[in-house]
């Protein structure tokens, strides 16, 4: 775990990490007619193992399902790199990474994200100079998950759903930032813990997913972890519902419960600053997403959707009425 | 604890519907379903319709079977003398299944893939070539999936290893 953080951790080699991936993906993507009909590259059935979600487990865009990722079956070792890039109306996300799955049991990821923050800062840097400071917050995501029963796609005859259980450790890399009273994080880390039911109903070609994730994150964790209103790991819902089109096409819809740990506006050591305990606005909305993903071959899927997010972060004082995010978000992934 | 439970009533079930059969033939008994078809059958006949009912289902077997012989993978299971056999097999088993108003009359999944060790990857390997076989013959997705619902379950019988796959050994005969 040591090893690999270090690796990733520095700035250069996220950059490094970064162009590898997007020219890979790129190569992969000009390359597909050449792959299409390479049936041994992998043994699951096409969109089954998910795609990555937004921390780089295998799921829907933002909900971790129980399906392990990479297209390798039970004897086999499969996974993918994946870049997904969410804009929305202020801000932007870049979030990178692979996942490895290992017969179908046990999966491995390690995603970095970089959240935008500088139209923020522009707007705030000159009312309170240097209180943001930075234009990106930057977080690293290594995540485990482990099948423990059922089989989501093969069972069709029964409910039983496929069942798995998963951490997702975050390091946010702001720490001092995150940490300070303009954001009011009690942690720059956290595991977030979660149980995960993912259940095909292939006659109906409907999936349904349910995920009860235990956590402090604050905004994915890009705004750290734990505040001033609760510092207690909470349990949050997710559901995610697929219909599949086609075998290669499938449409659906998330939502995600998320904490609302911070308490910035109330903090008192922000009144010399902004003036007003009501300026800086943190709190925090639930998520959900409407998608498309599409696995023009086995080795790649392509994900589209329409993300909202709710309040981020508002800023009265100087105008920066960021409460209602609405995203794009696009997400590329290319499996081994 | 899942896996015991199930496999227990998977157990009876089978216990309770297990006939003597004469070799490779299973006991039809008129108006129920074959007893080694492996699942239940449909209850409506839209799925068979929109196979094209067994005419439609002997032209997808026959690609099957090119598809089978052609993908390195299940090559090793389909690439002998019994494909004739086999692709009649499945259009009773498919027709049945989809309440079709044939009857099969095959062994059960388990003694069927006695002779060879099938893993996930050919398993998978199978019902992928199955949808590009229907799909040539233009099956609608969702009829597809009806089927694949029917069968899909079958990996339970089918599978007999997570290794390396072996194909199957048929036993020598004087004709």
């Amino acid at each position: 775990m040591k090893t690999i953080k270090n690796h990733v951790n520095t700035k250069a080699c996220n950059l490094l990490l970064g162009n590898i991936l997007l020219t890979s993906a790129l190569a992969a993507v000009f390359a597909a007619p050449a792959w299409a009909d390479d049936a041994q590259f992998s043994n699951k059935l096409l969109l089954t193992g998910g795609v990555s979600q937004v921390e780089g487990s295998a799921g829907g865009g933002l909900t971790p399902w129980a399906v392990i990722g990479g297209y390798g079956s039970n004897n086999q070792i499969g996974g993918n790199v994946h870049y997904t890039y969410v804009k929305s109306s202020d801000y932007k996300l870049d979030t990178y990474g692979f996942t490895v799955g290992f017969y179908d049991r046990f999966e491995f990821s390690v995603a970095e994200q970089r959240f935008d923050v500088s139209k923020l800062r522009n707007k705030v840097e000159a009312a309170f100079p240097g209180a943001i400071g930075r234009d990106t917050l930057n977080q690293m995501i290594i995540g485990a998950k482990v099948r423990v029963f059922g089989e989501a796609i093969l069972d069709a005859d029964t409910w039983m759903p496929q069942v798995s259980v998963g951490i997702q450790y975050k390091e946010n890399q702001d720490k001092d930032f995150i940490k300070s009273a303009v954001v009011g994080a009690k942690s720059d880390h956290g595991t977030d813990i979660y149980v995960a039911a993912t259940k095909l109903f292939l006659d109906k070609n409907l999936l349904l997913n349910g995920t009860l994730r235990f956590t402090k994150a604050n905004q994915f964790g890009l705004l750290g972890f734990g505040g001033d209103k609760h510092d207690n790991y909470q349990p949050m819902l997710e559901v995610s519902a697929a219909y599949l089109l086609r075998k290669d096409l499938t449409v659906g819809a998330e939502y995600r419960m998320k904490p609302d740990n911070l308490r910035s506006p109330l903090n008192p050591a922000l009144q010399p600053l902004t003036g007003s305990n009501n300026s800086i606005n943190l709190q925090e909305d639930d998520a959900f997403d409407v998608f498309v993903a599409y696995a023009p071959t086995k080795n790649i899927s392509l994900t589209a959707a329409y993300v909202y997010l709710g309040n981020i972060a508002t800023v009265d004082a100087v105008k920066a009425d960021f409460g209602k995010q609405d995203a794009v978000y696009l997400s590329a992934q290319i499996g081994f | 604890m899942n896996f015991n439970i199930k496999a227990v009533i998977v157990a009876l079930l089978a216990s309770s519907t297990l006939t003597f059969t004469l070799p490779a033939l299973a006991e039809v008994t008129e108006g129920t379903r074959s007893a080694s078809l492996g699942n239940t059958p449909m209850e409506g006949t839209e799925t068979f319709i929109a196979f094209g009912g067994k005419e439609g289902l002997v032209k997808i077997m026959d690609d099957f079977m090119i598809g089978l012989v052609a993908d390195p993978r299940t090559k090793p299971f389909f690439d002998n003398n019994k494909q004739t056999f086999i692709k009649a097999m499945l259009v009773d088993q498919m027709c049945e299944l989809m309440n079709g108003g044939c009857k099969y009359v095959g062994r059960d999944m388990k003694s069927s893939h006695a002779n060879m060790k099938v893993n996930r990857e050919g398993f998978n390997a199978l019902v992928e070539q199955f949808q590009f076989a229907m799909d040539k013959h233009n099956v609608p997705f969702s009829a597809q999936n009806k089927l694949l619902a029917k069968l899909a379950p079958m990996y339970r019988e089918i599978e007999t290893t997570t290794g390396n796959a072996v194909p199957p050994v048929f036993a020598k005969t004087a004709e």
